[in-house]
């Protein structure tokens, strides 16, 4: 028990911080928090089901698709919901207009791909007896994930000129524009590599999670879980958030019981929130008047 | 100019009772076509109808947390869950003995009430994604929760509705429960919209920091707003429930919220009407055209970005013609002093707030560093500096937005509390801002009115029955606002949208909102910023006369020639520390400020 609980756990946990990754990618890029991270992560699972099992794609070419169908709609989620209501940020509609198209997203999906979960093939044959085969690869692929990410994001914010004009942007994007730096450029690339991260959190689990519409409205709080206790823009933060949550989740589901679990994640956001609005290892809003 | 100020008074003061008619118009004919709706006799538009009713008892009580407050509460059909669960199970004898149906209702909205307040709690801390993630988790949660507990709720298998037993029998009976419910929730709802407490909630929405300023306390407001819109919600759960005649968590989709919530934003943010006859739309119309039924949400969601992007305003907007008449040209701000004997108590004795060596920082920089400063009734006060050297940073440890790090802040030798900006109204401490803090949505008068909140004396209840103390506030309100807007000279404008005004008109709005108060201390934040000259010597002459009232005035400002002219007192700033205090005649001749401010 203890063994699944860990694997389970850990490759759960694994999937809400690479979602928890996906939302700090568009927050740093335009201080918008959008509903669409969810919505991706379901999709993953969803377009992998989709390419691979349902119209025999090669797994390989399949897995590559579903990432670039998820830079697309990255892009067309910076264009249409977040671009329009940028000017008056303050009045918060981007809460609304991401919602609609991740709804609306959600809703095709509902009505031509199903609203049943269905199961995800197995994506890499492995011989029974080998090493790799020790812990089951749905475990193993939502992990190795979400290490690839953040290797891959430290590598790009920290060693690259592209990466560091992220940074700038996140930090103060007035001023990156004064620079000359393309602002509206860079906030294209956040997104559609936001949109890459989500659905490649939503391919890697769906072995576990399943393909299923369901999983939308459970990644995007899940997701989001992580991101508010560890600070909003921190990707350190969602990541230890992430897999706390998951060990947290599995452990309470086998001893006590689903129900504790959920009521408890729960209550946690909100007394965290409540006490520290700024997230656990976030610094304190800036003046008001 | 001259016969628009002739006419409006009056047109504000008393409505005509054909305008009152006029207004009630849409009520009369939706009250008598619910009302006559079973002489149709057909069942299935009873259906319908009573589904329309139920989700309305719901969307009147969102209606006040999305359209007045603005907070986003997405996934608000959780408390419809809770209700209808709270409902069943009660009333099948899950739990315990079988409750009658009528006491499960009820119990139902208390459910509502209790989770209102629990989901809304980060709002009273946090604004918009929070909240709307949070009451989006709690949708979801109620969801798992509702599969996984078997033993009250049947789990996947569900379980029966209750059945109300006489007067409300299914059928018509039922619907007249359902609509007698839905018209008491939109009464009461409506009564807090039109009352303090709907333009507090408003305020709070669209200028936050005025509101604190004005005495209003965001997180009592919002919980008793939760607690409303909580209980209706559970309310309308019980009823659906009773409808559905069997419940399983499939009943309970996210995407109802959003009909609720699409209904609320295409009748448009501070409106009654609209969401009413929002809802009422897109409940019947999936009914009347089938093949949309499986597009339903697809479209709702197409029309929420739509709205958003296009027209932020709903229909409200859309159907203001009266924003729409052009206003005066080349109007002019002509405040009236003699007035203000009449807005301002004339102040008996001497009162003062005396900081002393108060030092804030904001990181490293020492934004005021050892400051003392008096504040005196009946003097005007002048506060310059160069820009930076802390003069708004000191007007808000007065009005309580910054905590400073050393140094007390006594008023008449009392200590007064840092912090609590909501608290200053109580001392009668008021103040404006220096990008004027204006609901753009609200009329002038509704604007001014908000500054006299703490004036109130009827409750929320109160308020929300319209009982006969919340109708004299409202009268008194409005008395006094009226006046304090002949006293700045704008009552002409009464009753036209805040953001139609130009920017000088904004300011002086501003003075006559502190002024509701009947300020002890009014503290003006470069009150002539943006003004023409004429309007400044008209502006000098209207602080003045407050002054003089025994009002204790502290004036931010930059334009020196304003400052000499009307101030008894000057301390000039320079990198958050006194520079130089004294007469206007000091000031003129000290030697370091006409070197490093004044200049020449």
């Amino acid at each position: 028990m203890f063994a699944s609980i860990i694997s389970y756990g850990l490759a759960v946990g694994a999937v809400y911080a690479l979602i928890g990754i996906t939302y700090n990618v568009m927050f740093s890029a335009s201080r918008v928090f959008s509903f669409t991270a969810g919505m991706l992560g379901m999709l993953g699972g969803v377009l992998g089901a989709l390419f691979i099992k349902d119209w025999g794609i090669n797994a390989v070419l399949g897995f590559v698709a579903v990432l670039a169908c998820g830079a697309v709609l990255g892009l067309v989620t910076e264009i249409l919901t977040v671009r329009p209501v940028l000017k008056n940020i303050e009045q918060h509609l981007y809460v609304l207009s991401t919602l609609a198209f991740a709804l609306m997203i959600q809703q095709v999906t509902a009505i031509e791909y199903g609203t049943e979960a269905y199961p995800f093939p197995v994506l890499i044959p492995i011989d029974a007896n080998s090493i790799l085969a020790i812990v089951d690869q749905k475990f193993w692929l939502p992990v190795l994930a979400c290490i690839v990410t953040i290797v891959g994001l430290e590598f790009l914010y920290r060693r690259t000129l592209i990466g560091r004009a992220f940074l700038a942007i996140a930090e103060d994007s007035y001023a990156a524009r004064a620079l000359g730096l393309p602002e509206t450029r860079l906030r294209m690339a956040s997104y559609a590599l936001a949109g890459v991260i989500g659905t490649l959190a939503g391919f890697t689990g769906a072995q576990m999670l399943l393909a299923f519409i369901g999983n939308q409205p459970i990644l995007n709080f899940y997701g989001f879980v992580p991101v508010a206790l560890g600070g909003m823009g921190s990707n350190r933060g969602a990541v230890i958030g992430g897999l706390a949550l998951g060990l947290f989740q599995q452990a309470a589901n086998f001893l006590v019981g689903g129900i504790f679990a959920a009521v408890a994640v729960f209550a946690v956001f909100i007394v965290v929130l409540l006490l520290r609005p700024e997230g656990l290892a976030g610094a304190s809003a800036a003046r008001r008047v | 100019m001259t016969d628009t100020t002739a006419s409006t008074p009056a047109r504000a003061g008393a409505t005509s009772w054909l305008g009152k008619l006029e207004g009630k118009i849409s009520w009369i004919l939706l009250g008598l076509a619910g009302l006559a709706l079973p002489l149709l006799d057909d069942s299935y538009i009873g259906v319908i109808a009573q589904r329309a009713c139920i989700y309305w008892v719901l969307s009147a009580g969102l209606n006040l947390v999305v359209g007045y407050a603005g907070q986003i509460a997405i996934g608000w059909v959780s408390m419809l869950t809770l209700g209808a669960y709270t409902t069943a199970a009660l009333a099948a004898g899950r739990v315990g003995a079988e409750w009658n149906p009528y006491l499960a209702l009820a119990a139902g909205g208390v459910m509502g009430a209790i989770f209102g307040v629990i989901v809304g709690l980060p709002a009273l801390r946090l604004r918009t994604f929070y909240f709307a993630m949070t009451t989006l988790g709690f949708a979801t949660i109620v969801t798992q929760v509702a599969l996984a507990w078997k033993d009250v709720t049947g789990g996947g298998v569900g379980t029966p509705g209750p059945t109300f037993p006489w007067p409300f029998e299914p059928g018509w009976g039922f619907y007249y429960f359902c609509f007698i419910l839905a018209a008491v929730a939109t009464w009461m709802t409506a009564n807090i919209g039109s009352s303090r407490y709907g333009r507090a909630l408003v305020a709070i929405r669209d200028a936050e920091v005025a509101a604190e300023a004005s005495g209003i306390a965001k997180p009592k407001l919002l919980i008793m707003v939760f607690l409303l819109a909580g209980a209706l919600g559970g309310v309308a759960g019980g009823l659906f429930a009773s409808l559905q005649s069997y419940i399983t968590p499939d009943a309970f989709t996210f995407e109802m919220s959003v009909l609720f919530f699409i209904a609320i934003l295409i009748g448009g943010r501070g409106s009654i009407l609209g969401p009413v006859l929002g809802t009422i739309i897109l409940t019947a119309l999936p009914e009347f055209a089938a093949p949309l039924v499986q597009w339903s949400t697809f479209l709702y969601a197409v029309l929420l970005l739509a709205i958003v992007l296009l027209v932020p305003g709903g229909i409200a907007d859309l159907l203001d013609f009266k924003n729409r008449r052009p206003l005066t040209q080349h109007r002019e701000i002509v405040p009236r002093t003699e007035l203000l004997k009449r807005a301002l108590d004339k102040t008996d004795g001497k009162h003062s707030i005396v900081l002393k060596d108060i030092a804030l920082h904001f990181g490293g920089v020492r934004a005021i560093d050892g400051l003392d400063l008096e504040i005196r009734s009946g003097e005007v006060h002048g506060l310059i500096g160069p820009n930076g050297s802390g003069k708004t940073t000191t007007l808000n440890v007065i009005s309580g937005y910054y905590r400073p790090k050393t140094g007390t802040m006594k008023l008449d030798g009392a200590d007064m509390p840092f912090d609590q900006p909501h608290a200053r109204a109580s001392y009668r401490i008021a103040r404006t801002f220096q990008t004027p803090r204006i609901v753009g949505a609200a009329s002038v008068l509704e604007n001014v009115m908000i500054g006299g909140t703490v004036h109130g004396q009827a409750t929320f209840t109160e308020a929300m029955l319209s009982l006969p103390r919340n109708r004299r506030d409202e009268k008194l309100l409005r008395q006094a606002a009226m006046q304090a807007l002949a006293t700045v000279g704008l009552e002409s404008l009464a009753d036209v949208r805040a953001d139609r005004l130009q920017h000088s008109e904004l300011r002086f709005i501003e003075i006559a909102r502190a002024l509701m108060l009947r300020p002890a201390f009014l503290m003006l934040d470069e009150p002539a910023a943006g003004l023409s000259t004429e309007e400044i010597k008209r502006l000098g002459a209207l602080i003045k006369a407050i002054s003089r009232e025994g009002t204790g005035v502290l004036l931010v400002e930059h334009h020196a020639d304003l400052i000499f002219d009307i101030c008894d007192r000057v301390t000039v700033l320079n990198l958050g520390k006194e520079l130089a205090a004294g007469t206007p005649a000091e000031i003129r001749a000290h030697r370091e400020v006409v070197s490093a401010y004044l200049g020449a």
